[in-house]
């Protein structure tokens, strides 16, 4: 009953969402105001259409109800509850029905929020929105169904491979979702401004709190999916330049810099048609993204064979969607008028040097990730792009964006003084010199590249602080006057000093932890020792013990340093039974100066167990200042002027002249 | 400034940006594929020592020794096979007549020394490379169950 309750609300969301597509964009055209109002409450019928399917899956879940294939095939009875409701998700089926569910929710949350905006942009947005849910409840409900029943009902469930049986893993999916999804409301805003031929200031503010939105999820569903590969896989690492990884990093990198191009468009009026591009592109990169990583395209070009219509559909679609918008953007976009002029050393020549950068970066990890493609289609040739074409494309590349990264925030719109700004960012020159030399006396060793990297984050670090000093005036007025500055900064401020800060915290994580890390690999007897980082790691035994569905074998060590007790790390290994698999269960001690982190194997049958146990200098800094990039993003959201309903008298007017035009 | 120049400017530097970045792709790509082969590959067109490639296949039932942690077995098409050696943990998954891919290089033994044993997310997926190389070696019987 459940499962048909789902089934049905999926065709009535179809349904709805087919109205929500035609009918407001015809209104628009007409200037039907009916018409174009239908588009709100359509965005509510469809998103509570939705709502109920997912909760119909999320009941179906929590109860075991095994005569849907779905349950049968991806949940077990003796699961977690955790995992039983994370397993709606952890599925092909599941997963799409959770994109459709978030993407209905955007919908309405655009109509919610979207009080203030032109009737006609309003019902454009919301149609391209309802447009954008029929391709893919069309997908759910003719390749991915995930309401289907089995004939008799197996006993018990397959089970949720244990991999993901995790928290990192449960809530990486929504978010990573509400960061792709989100970008659709970009999108929809850019295919509205396209059709209607108008981009002005207004129209970018409405659009950077849904875009901050995004990216902030984007970075958080990132950051929680390589937490995960982290600590659960066992390998010690945290980014492996996976086709996978690749399909999310994408759009961040273009949604990064869409984020920061709309900032012109906003303040100065220009770069207007390449915002537009790159709102098509970030979310052209989500689908391309959400498609390559569910239909296993990549790591399979034979997903295609095992189920030909889920490939061609998925083909079909992505051809639509990228090829549609952007025949729409040839024909409109030479129409609309470039504004503000501007010096190449100016706030929006800096901009323009972040969104080149970033979108090259983008490119060469698109190419990276999508040439194994190319080739098998052409030569047949089996080939995967590893790590080193990355790090020789992506960094060359980000090095000079993060340079110019400190200069951005202190050059002034329009027209700016280089040569001011360096005499203000001496003291970074300073602090570079002061951390690299540091760096160096300590660690004695490394490659150039670490020392690069160390200078890159005491540059952003101090360039940072040297900004905020300069706008509260420290030192040049009263302490008291400082204060009152500070406090009175608008949210935006804090939210791109924050974000920056974010970013340099992960840059110190990321050259720290692969530069100096030690490892070693040892066969360890009950009662050894052995020294990692600095730190004596000493194997006590190891036992077997059983969980709730699975057998464990777990080993102890104590880690001492300077013979003071520091940690007491258990590593696991576990093996389940439904489905068969063993899993590696590291032992990790967080710090902030180091994360230790101890893997045990199995007996070698002289009583010896195989370990291998890392020291990571800082590397939790790359999980902490990818939450720092999305506090700052939710500063930056929270700022007054995309308050809702805070609207200040020149956007009235603004809106009221977009109004007349609009209609 | 004119428009004109502004686009001017604004284009020299896209085309800069591009041209470092087509030409570190052009660079890297050259050392940076790793190909893919199975064992009858090897048979058929063997690589030098010291290039690192991927190889796949099935691990070969009774092949598989351990002592500490250096482990050796042999990946099989079921019509050739090549000495694997490995030093390291072994990986979740690993089991006799299952799918592997590893990577690493020749050594002068004709042996395939791995730096990494890919492991798998999951026990019903099976690398399409191998799954590829074992229907071109006509040993693939497919699976009922798809991902």
């Amino acid at each position: 009953m459940i499962g048909e309750i789902g089934h049905f609300g999926l065709i009535l969301a179809l349904v709805v969402a087919v109205l929500q597509g035609t009918l407001p964009m015809i209104g628009a055209s007409k200037g039907n105001v009916a018409l174009m109002r239908f588009a709100s409450s359509a965005s509510l019928v469809q998103f509570l259409a939705v709502s109920i399917s997912f909760i119909a899956l999320t009941i179906a879940y929590v109860g075991s109800d095994f005569s849907i294939v779905n349950v049968a095939q991806n949940s077990h009875s003796l699961k977690p509850m955790l995992y039983k409701i994370s397993g709606v998700w952890g599925n092909h089926e599941g997963s799409l029905l959770l994109w459709a569910w978030i993407l209905a929710l955007f919908g309405f949350a655009v109509a919610a929020f979207g009080r203030n905006l032109p009737d006609g942009l309003k019902a454009r947005v919301l149609s391209v929105q309802g447009m954008i849910g029929i391709g893919f409840l069309l997908f759910i409900l003719f390749t991915s169904n995930p309401f289907e029943r089995i004939d008799p009902a197996p006993f018990d469930g397959r089970g949720l491979n244990p991999l993901l049986q995790d928290p990192g893993l449960a809530f990486h999916p929504p978010f990573l979702y509400l960061g792709y999804v989100g970008l659709s409301v970009t999108f929809s805003f850019a295919i509205a401004a396209l059709i209607e031929g108008k981009v002005d200031p207004a129209w970018a503010r409405w659009v950077r709190p849904w875009t901050l939105a995004a990216w902030g999820f984007l970075t958080l569903g990132i950051a929680l999916g390589s937490w995960w590969a982290y600590y659960e896989l066992g390998w010690g690492g945290w980014w492996f330049w996976d086709p996978v990884e690749n399909a999310s990093f994408m759009p961040w990198l273009v949604s990064t810099a869409l984020l920061h191009s709309a900032i012109v468009v906003e303040k100065r009026d220009a770069l207007k048609n390449w915002t537009i591009l790159l709102a098509i592109i970030a979310f052209s990169l989500s689908l391309l993204g959400t498609f390559l990583v569910r239909s296993g395209v990549l790591n399979s070009v034979h997903a295609f064979a095992s189920d030909p219509a889920r490939g061609v559909f998925i083909l079909g679609f992505l051809v639509l969607v990228i090829g549609g918008s952007l025949i729409l953007y040839a024909v409109r976009a030479p129409t609309m008028k470039g504004g503000g002029l501007f010096a190449p050393i100016s706030r929006e020549g800096a901009l323009i040097l972040n969104n080149l950068l970033l979108s090259t970066a983008a490119a060469t990890v698109l190419l990276g990730t999508l040439y194994p493609l190319f080739l098998d289609a052409l030569s047949g040739a089996k080939v995967s792009v590893g790590p080193p074409y990355f790090n020789a494309t992506f960094l060359p590349l980000i090095i000079p964006l993060i340079i110019a990264l400190a200069f951005g925030p202190f050059l002034a719109w329009k027209r700016a003084d280089l040569k001011g700004v360096f005499s203000r960012l001496k003291l970074a020159i300073v602090s570079v010199c002061v951390i690299v030399g540091v760096s160096w006396w300590v660690t004695d060793d490394g490659p150039i590249l670490a020392f690069v990297g160390m200078g890159l984050f005491a540059w952003l670090v101090t360039a940072v602080f040297v900004e905020l000093a300069d706008r509260i005036k420290l030192f040049r007025t009263s302490l008291r006057q400082s204060l009152k500055r500070f406090l009175n900064l608008p949210r935006s401020a804090y939210g791109m000093s924050i974000a920056h800060l974010g970013v340099a915290m992960v840059i110190l994580g990321v050259t720290a932890s692969e530069a100096w890390q030690s490892e070693r690999l040892d066969v360890m007897q009950p009662g050894e020792t052995v020294v990692v980082g600095g730190y004596d790691f000493q194997f006590e035994g190891a036992e077997r013990l059983e969980g709730p569905n699975y057998g464990i074998l777990r080993g102890s060590f104590n880690v001492k340093r300077n013979d003071s007790l520091v940690a007491d790390l258990r590593p696991e290994q576990r093996v389940y039974e439904s489905p068969p698999m063993e899993t590696t269960e590291a032992a990790i001690w967080p710090m902030l100066s180091a994360d230790l982190y101890v893997v045990i194997g199995e007996e070698d049958g002289k009583g010896g167990y195989a370990t291998r146990i890392y020291h990571k200098p800082f590397i939790s800094w790359i999980w902490i200042g990818a939450i720092v990039m999305f506090i700052g993003g939710g500063f930056s959201l929270s700022d007054r002027r995309f308050r809702i309903g805070a609207a200040s008298a020149r956007k009235k007017q603004t809106q009221k002249t977009a109004e007349a035009a609009g209609a | 400034m004119t428009r004109k120049r502004r686009r001017l400017y604004i284009v020299v530097a896209a085309m800069t940006v591009l041209g470092l970045a087509a030409g570190l792709v052009l660079m890297s790509f050259e050392d940076s594929l790793v190909f893919f082969h199975s064992p009858s590959d090897l048979v058929e067109k063997p690589v030098p020592e010291g290039r690192t490639f991927r190889l796949g296949g099935l691990v070969e039932e009774g092949s598989f020794k351990k002592s500490g942690v250096e482990i050796t077995f042999r990946v099989t098409d079921l019509a050739e096979s090549v000495d694997v050696q490995f030093r390291g943990l072994v990986p979740d998954l690993f089991r006799e007549g299952q799918g592997v891919v590893a990577e690493g290089q020749m050594n002068e033994n004709g042996i395939f020394v791995a730096s990494n044993v890919l492991a798998k997310h999951d026990e019903n997926y099976m690398p399409p490379e191998v799954a590829e190389s074992l229907k071109k070696a006509g040993n693939w019987k497919p699976k009922e169950d798809k991902q």
